[in-house]
């Protein structure tokens, strides 16, 4: 059996170069997977922490993936309609509003 | 414990010098003789349409994205139906309440005509 | 398992929105040809019933979904709030949205879905409803902001909010996984048992309360996590931005207060000082950086982070049990005044507000007391409350907070909020200044569901005030029974 620890260790890497995507590239289809690589590693803990108590965790992931799927199709609906817009997904590019 | 995974890490390492070595050697020591055919986009041996990277049509994107909503809810129904008989009656009444907020979306879609491909 | 044991009874209002939402949606693509004409209409009529059953729900409080929901008197003071609200912002939504050719009955129906999604916040006593009441309330709101596409800063607007958005749900569920870990619980009670009792990672608790704060924090636009706040509200159609002004508001406080005064005042010496810093960064950040703006919607944006920041004040006592009943009653008051006086000045916006973002400048206003007297009147009150200044509700709701605050012993606290306070003053009173003195003739629009939403709600906001000690008792007795 591999330790919890381990798992915990690979979902705070996987959480961090989610953010850290999020925070760096400028593509939004590009920030929109890392969000996903964020709500993923937390479903990687979920199932870990689940093995030390009980299926709740397991559970939780469930409605995670549902949800990550109406954001998915939201997310995706909106960057093809700034594409159509602007012919460009990069964020920088489509900021117009500052202040 | 970990020492279980080992054949596992040596599968990956013999897998990955394998596919190193292919290119490598195949790099070195094969013979290159370039012509226009061969360097063409592969397509099945057909003789090639158009350029490699069209953009798609975004009625492919809209099929997908719907097929995404409505393929992820499977994920309920499978606890669901494995445990059908503990949950009884009042299980399926719970999924036949899920079937129809999803039926809601799904006729929706259908009255959008996102389902018309033309 | 029956529907008296899952307690479906007592979440009626919530089942009503849901339900009536997904009956709208139908309706709407195959019954009414002038649909956009109908829609309102029954959303209102659907948020009125809501209403109707959510008021006698006062008093005792019940559960449902064996304890992951409770209605009690927080919830059910936040959820009718939040249902005016909806009924506000539906009343405010159609007349603007015919005059800018955006009027669709899908806005409608999300507004219903945010609504509904808000309500369950209020009511979750367990992390895996506030995670699912997060994005309920979220994703109808990311659609609403880009409503009014094809125009660019709409669709801007809803792919910031959006990819923000996520970004904060990513962190909120990041943070759950770590309670669960520390504690084995998502239930609020649970986590506190567990986390008494003794834990094995005190650590992943003290992480995963922080990053919940931060994915909340995003929501309510606390400093530093605002950006997206001055150019979602200046992108968005303007009565999507009063909605969503107010209602995430409403559902992140709800969710931060109900979370950290429940589950975790354990560790509230470590949470406090990061709080404090927090509301002092979003106090100093929003008053200061309103002061430059000239566009009104930018500046209401960055006044409703300063609000946020006068908020976060009273929230900051949370690890103190003697003042915490005082505090959330006073967070819950401040609301009502939030929600009033944002609505109320939302109005004036959208009556001043033309095609292709025309008439949103603060020169725009010049004139307008000559022009209209009752709309800049109406809008001098707003600024008024918003400052804080007698006889409005805004100057009740401060007063309320500073007592919380002082009565934690949060001095400095309570002294910078006077100084932001004045601050706030100057960018408040130059509004009213450029319509009364500065000669002008701004075109303005008439129309009659935003004349009395206007009307209505500077009525409202000098009315309350009379009324302030009432509505603060029953604010306080809303919170007895919560802890």
């Amino acid at each position: 059996m591999v330790p919890v620890s381990y798992y915990v260790a690979l979902s705070a890497i996987l959480f961090s170069i989610g953010t850290l995507g999020v925070l760096i590239r400028r593509n939004a289809i590009v920030i929109f997977m890392s969000v996903e690589l964020m709500l993923n590693s937390a479903n990687l803990l979920f199932v870990a922490f689940s093995r030390l108590y009980d299926l709740e965790g397991q559970i939780f992931v469930f409605f995670v993936m549902t949800v990550a799927a109406a954001e998915v199709a939201v997310g995706l609906a909106m960057i093809v309609a700034v594409f159509r817009n602007k012919r460009s997904i990069d964020i920088d590019q489509i900021s117009s509003m500052k202040g | 414990m970990l020492i279980n995974y080992w054949p596992i890490a040596i599968l990956i390492a013999v897998s990955t010098f394998l596919a190193v070595a292919v290119v490598v050697f195949g790099h070195l020591i094969g013979p290159r003789r370039p012509s226009e055919r061969k360097a063409a986009p592969y397509e099945s041996g057909m003789e090639p349409i158009g350029p490699g990277t069209r953009r798609m049509p975004v009625r492919f994107y809209l099929v997908a994205v719907l097929f995404i909503l409505f393929d992820i809810e499977v994920i309920f129904l499978f606890p669901w139906a494995v445990n059908f008989r503990n949950l009884g009656v009042f299980g399926l009444i719970e999924m036949f309440v899920f079937i129809v907020i999803l039926l809601v979306g799904y006729v929706y879609a259908w009255k959008k005509g996102a389902l018309e491909w033309e | 398992m029956t529907v008296s044991e899952l307690g479906l009874l007592n979440i009626l209002p919530i089942l009503i929105l849901v339900v009536w939402a997904c009956v709208l949606l139908l309706l709407d693509v195959f019954v009414f040809p002038k649909r956009e004409q109908v829609t309102p209409l029954l959303s209102a009529v659907g948020l009125v019933v809501a209403l109707i059953y959510t008021i006698p729900q006062f008093g005792q409080p019940k559960e449902a979904f064996n304890g992951m929901l409770v209605i009690d008197g927080f919830a059910v003071f936040l959820n009718v709030l939040v249902l005016i609200s909806g009924l506000v912002a539906v009343a405010l939504s159609y007349d603007y949205l015919n005059r800018m050719g955006m009027a669709r009955g899908e806005y409608y129906v999300m507004m219903l879905f945010s609504i509904s999604g808000i309500m369950l916040m209020t009511s979750a006593a367990d992390l895996i409803v506030v995670f699912l009441a997060l994005e309920l309330l979220s994703i109808p709101l990311y659609i609403l902001a880009a409503f009014g596409r094809p125009k660019m800063e709409s669709e801007e607007a809803g792919i910031k909010y959006f990819l923000l958005g996520a970004f904060a749900g990513g962190f909120v569920l990041y943070g759950i996984a770590l309670v669960y870990g520390a504690t084995g619980q998502t239930g609020l009670t649970g986590i506190v048992e567990a986390a008494s009792g003794g834990l094995e990672n005190p650590v992943f608790l003290l992480v995963g309360a922080a990053l919940i704060l931060v994915g909340l924090g995003f929501k309510v636009a606390a400093v530093p996590f605002h950006m997206w706040t001055p150019d979602v509200y200046e992108g968005a159609p303007t009565s999507v931005t009063a909605f969503m002004a107010v209602g995430a508001k409403v559902g992140g406080f709800a969710a931060l207060l109900r979370v950290f005064m429940i589950a975790f005042p354990s560790i509230s010496v470590d949470i406090t000082p990061v709080l404090w810093g927090l509301t002092a960064a979003t106090l100093i950040v929003g008053n200061v950086l309103a002061v430059a703006q000239r566009n009104i919607k930018r500046l209401l944006a960055y006044s409703s982070i300063s609000h946020a920041g006068f908020i976060l004040m009273a929230f900051v006592t949370y690890g103190d049990a003697s003042v915490r009943p005082e505090a959330t009653a006073a967070v819950l008051f401040y609301m009502v005044a939030f929600a009033i006086t944002s609505f109320g000045s939302w109005a004036v916006v959208i009556a001043l507000e033309h095609a292709e973002d025309r008439g949103l400048e603060l020169e725009d206003y010049a004139g307008l007391g000559r022009k209209r007297p009752a709309l800049a009147l109406a809008m001098a009150i707003f600024m008024f409350s918003f400052t804080g200044v007698p006889p409005t509700m805004g100057f009740a709701g401060k007063l309320y907070i500073f007592r919380a605050v002082i009565q934690g012993e949060y001095y400095g606290l309570a002294v910078l909020g006077v100084i932001v306070s004045v601050i706030s003053a100057y960018y408040y009173l130059r509004v009213v200044v450029v319509m009364y003195m500065r000669e002008g003739d701004p075109e303005t629009h008439s129309e009659g569901w935003l004349n009395l939403t206007t009307a209505v709600t500077a009525v409202g906001t000098v009315v309350l005030f009379i009324f302030s000690a009432p509505l603060f008792d029953w604010a306080a007795q809303a919170v007895l029974r919560m802890f």
